[in-house]
């Protein structure tokens, strides 16, 4: 309790130093612009400022359209062998001409304190909220605090959303154990180690709300996480990033349904660990020609607890060890061209004999899928892709064919590494 | 898990102080390019420790966040970038991930190069039709002598207030750089007086800093849209363009893709230039004045070049292959 209060206080007064820093700039630098050796080009910078309007302030706004044409053979199943359905993910497609999805983010810094940022997913009839969080800028020792609705830091793939994707849909272990991306209602803490070597470690208190937690469990604190990230360069061409993570997730009545509309509905505890690795190559760091990434992820959850279901009424407990890995590499062979390929897996459990024959069950069936894909990129703000995948989620195999466009307008994004 | 977080907390605890009494030694600067960090290394000299986030090999548009980047993010006390929007995609992110308050827009840790120069094509449109065009003007403003005569100043000033006990010595050592520099300007000013109103094509809009100060006319650029590289229907048409009114030189810088440039100089029978573009683009570019000595004396002897026959479509005049 003191500690915390000492924390309190302590951002306190971090926050409150004043800022004069800025009105240093402006000061210095109408007498530093003075026409020295500036040629027919020296005029005070001042004068090149924008009048200001209100509008200047605006947040930096893009928009994100993507859309897809898919076609399947008639084997195709979106349920994954062994595995509950993850609810409303974004990580199967549908067949046809569809809208996979249209992003709008709004972001910008609040003041010299905060930034904050809220992605929209908009959809038929609804927008939802995916992202709105403030991070902090000011704090020191290398520490970070996020709050709000955010995209868990565990992993790799967790962190980004699906216009930033190398192929169509997400890994599979993705949206088996984590429904597409976990994201949720929380605070996180960052903090960066002052070494040459890039250390991060960060830890994270969510409302438990989404899959693979549920039910907001322990009065609003249903899931917690901790990662810790490596991350450098090798020689003038390499540079590659490592981490592990763990998510304990509390699921309070996690419900799906089966094909028959009958309802199954977990209780327990739904821990995650993840361990991942990616890798990328540009010839001395200039990925304008040719780069090429490499990257895998291994998940792995053990989930204990019962499931209810049937009528009348069944409790039978549950306890499952389960686990996934994806691997993927991506090679620009010419500017704007790229070629992919992925391989994901995912290994199941045996129910109990009560939940034999449901979705839960893998009966021996050990789901896979192997993808190739190729996009095209105009300039950095769109991508035109092609993929085709061989599933084998289900027991009998499926062949899936994407064709994909992701449009980019207004502000640059940046991405992470 | 109670138990766990106390241990934790009382591990990071321990850590923020270990790290919170080591004083550095020099004032760690990170430079965003090359010029900048030749720069700061120039006034800065033994009080300064520079980290400079990008080669003279590497285009300045396409950098990515490395984790390396971020952790030398974490431990700067001055960031020196161009600024003008040029690094959009990446540095706003370093200042996210980085957690270096010290650092952060508006404040004293923060150093921009753009706001000391007038930008030059400042754009009448906005629309990406234009392609990757940057709102607030050219950034690529360090190929004028006399632009990095106003930031030399600016970052004079601002080191001195940043680390102020050795204010002075920033001072002396503007002082001297200044008066190398202008006599250096002068140099390269005669030298190059020759090249005054010469048409030359460029690979990028990255010239025309260089091309305003020497007065060479830049005629055709070889991307057809900031940013989207040209394809063959749009080089043939470029090449029937430079029919029409003929060109010396290709001139590109070292980090861009040499293929266009070559198959054009080829066809047009006129040199295709590499020119370092910033410190560490050649090996004669070793600091700021070899920067500027190598690139007047590789377009001087391009323009000799250009006027004799067995020059014509030779690969990368200009010599230091």
């Amino acid at each position: 309790m003191i500690k915390k209060q000492f924390a309190v206080i302590g951002m306190a007064a971090v926050l409150s130093q004043p800022v004069i820093a800025q009105e240093e700039t402006q000061q210095g630098t109408s007498s530093e612009a003075k026409p020295g050796t500036g040629g027919e080009m020296r005029r005070p910078w001042q004068t090149q400022r924008p009048i200001i309007t209100s509008n200047a302030f605006n947040p930096a706004v893009s928009l994100i359209l993507y859309g897809t044409y898919s076609r399947f053979t008639k084997s195709y199943q979106e349920d994954i062998h062994g595995f509950a359905p993850a609810g409303d993910a974004h990580g199967a497609t549908r067949e046809g001409l569809s809208l996979q999805g249209s992003e709008l983010v709004l972001s910008s810094n609040v003041d010299n304190k905060f930034y904050g940022s809220l992605i929209l997913k908009l959809e038929d009839g609804k927008a939802q909220v995916e992202e709105a969080f403030f991070q902090t800028l000011g704090l020191p020792q290398g520490l970070t605090v996020k709050g709000g609705r955010f995209l868990s830091g565990i992993g790799y793939l967790n962190e980004q959303h699906p216009h930033f994707w190398d192929f169509v849909d997400i890994a599979l272990p993705y949206r088996a154990m984590l429904g597409g991306n976990y994201g949720d209602d929380g605070v996180q803490l960052r903090w960066v180690a002052p070494t040459p070597l890039f250390v991060e470690f960060g830890a994270e208190a969510l409302r438990g709300e989404n899959f693979p937690a549920s039910g907001a469990a322990k009065r609003g604190i249903g899931a917690r996480s901790a990662f810790v990230n490596l991350g450098d360069d090798v020689g003038l061409s390499h540079s590659w990033r490592a981490g592990v993570a763990r998510l304990e997730a509390d699921a309070q009545g996690r419900m799906f349904e089966d094909h028959a509309h009958n309802e199954y509905s977990f209780t327990g505890k739904a821990p995650l660990n993840v361990a991942n690795f990616v890798w990328k190559w540009a010839p001395l760091r200039n990925p304008a020609v040719t780069n090429f990434k490499f990257q895998a992820e291994y998940l792995q959850r053990d989930e204990s607890g019962a499931y209810t279901f049937g009528s009348p009424v069944q409790d039978v407990r549950y306890g499952a060890k389960q686990s996934g890995w994806y691997a993927q590499a991506v090679y620009q062979f010419m500017p704007r061209w790229r070629v992919g390929a992925r391989y994901d897996a995912l290994k199941g459990a045996m129910p109990p004999v009560e939940l034999a024959g449901t979705i839960l069950d893998p009966e021996g069936h050990k789901p896979q899928r192997a993808s190739v894909m190729l996009d095209f990129s105009n300039s950095a703000f769109s991508r035109l892709r092609v993929q085709f995948s061989h599933n084998q989620t289900a027991p009998k195999d499926a062949n899936e064919i994407y064709l994909q466009y992701i449009m980019s307008l207004g502000a640059h994004g940046a991405h992470k590494f | 898990m109670v138990a766990m977080k106390k241990v934790y907390l009382q591990l990071l605890a321990a850590l923020l102080l270990l790290f919170s009494t080591s004083a550095p030694a020099a004032l760690r600067v990170f430079a965003c390019e090359p010029e900048w960090g030749a720069l700061a290394t120039e006034l800065g000299g033994p009080a300064v420790s520079v980290y400079t986030a990008t080669t003279g090999l590497q285009d300045p548009h396409l950098v990515e966040a490395r984790p390396s980047l971020i952790a030398q993010m974490r431990k700067a006390d001055l960031v020196v970038c161009t600024g003008g929007d040029l690094e959009q995609g990446w540095l706003p992110l370093l200042f996210q991930q980085g957690g270096n308050s010290r650092v952060q827009p508006g404040g004293s840790g923060y150093f921009e190069a753009a706001a000391f120069v007038t930008l030059l094509e400042v754009p009448s449109r906005l629309d990406r039709a234009e392609g990757d065009v940057h709102a607030m003007g050219n950034p690529h403003l360090h190929l004028d002598p006399r632009n990095i005569a106003l930031v030399a100043a600016g970052l004079a000033k601002r080191l001195a207030q940043v680390d102020g006990a050795n204010a002075a010595q920033y001072q002396v050592r503007h002082d001297d750089f200044a008066k190398r520099w202008t006599q250096a300007i002068r140099r390269w000013e005669q030298q190059g007086a020759s090249l005054k109103g010469i048409p030359i094509v460029t690979q990028h809009k990255s010239w025309s800093y260089l091309s305003h100060w020497l007065g060479l006319r830049e005629i055709v650029t070889l991307e057809p849209k900031p940013g989207i590289p040209p394809s063959s229907a749009y080089l043939s048409q470029v090449l029937a363009e430079l029919k029409q009114k003929p060109a010396k030189m290709v001139i590109r810088a070292a980090y861009q893709d040499p293929r266009p440039a070559r198959w054009l100089a080829e066809r047009a029978g006129i040199p295709a230039v590499e020119l370092p573009f910033t410190v560490g683009g050649s090996d004669q570019a070793k600091d700021l004045f070899g920067l500027f000595d190598d690139t007047v004396a590789r377009l001087l002897k391009a323009v000799q070049c250009a006027g004799m026959e067995e020059c014509r479509g030779r690969q990368d005049a200009g010599g230091g292959q």
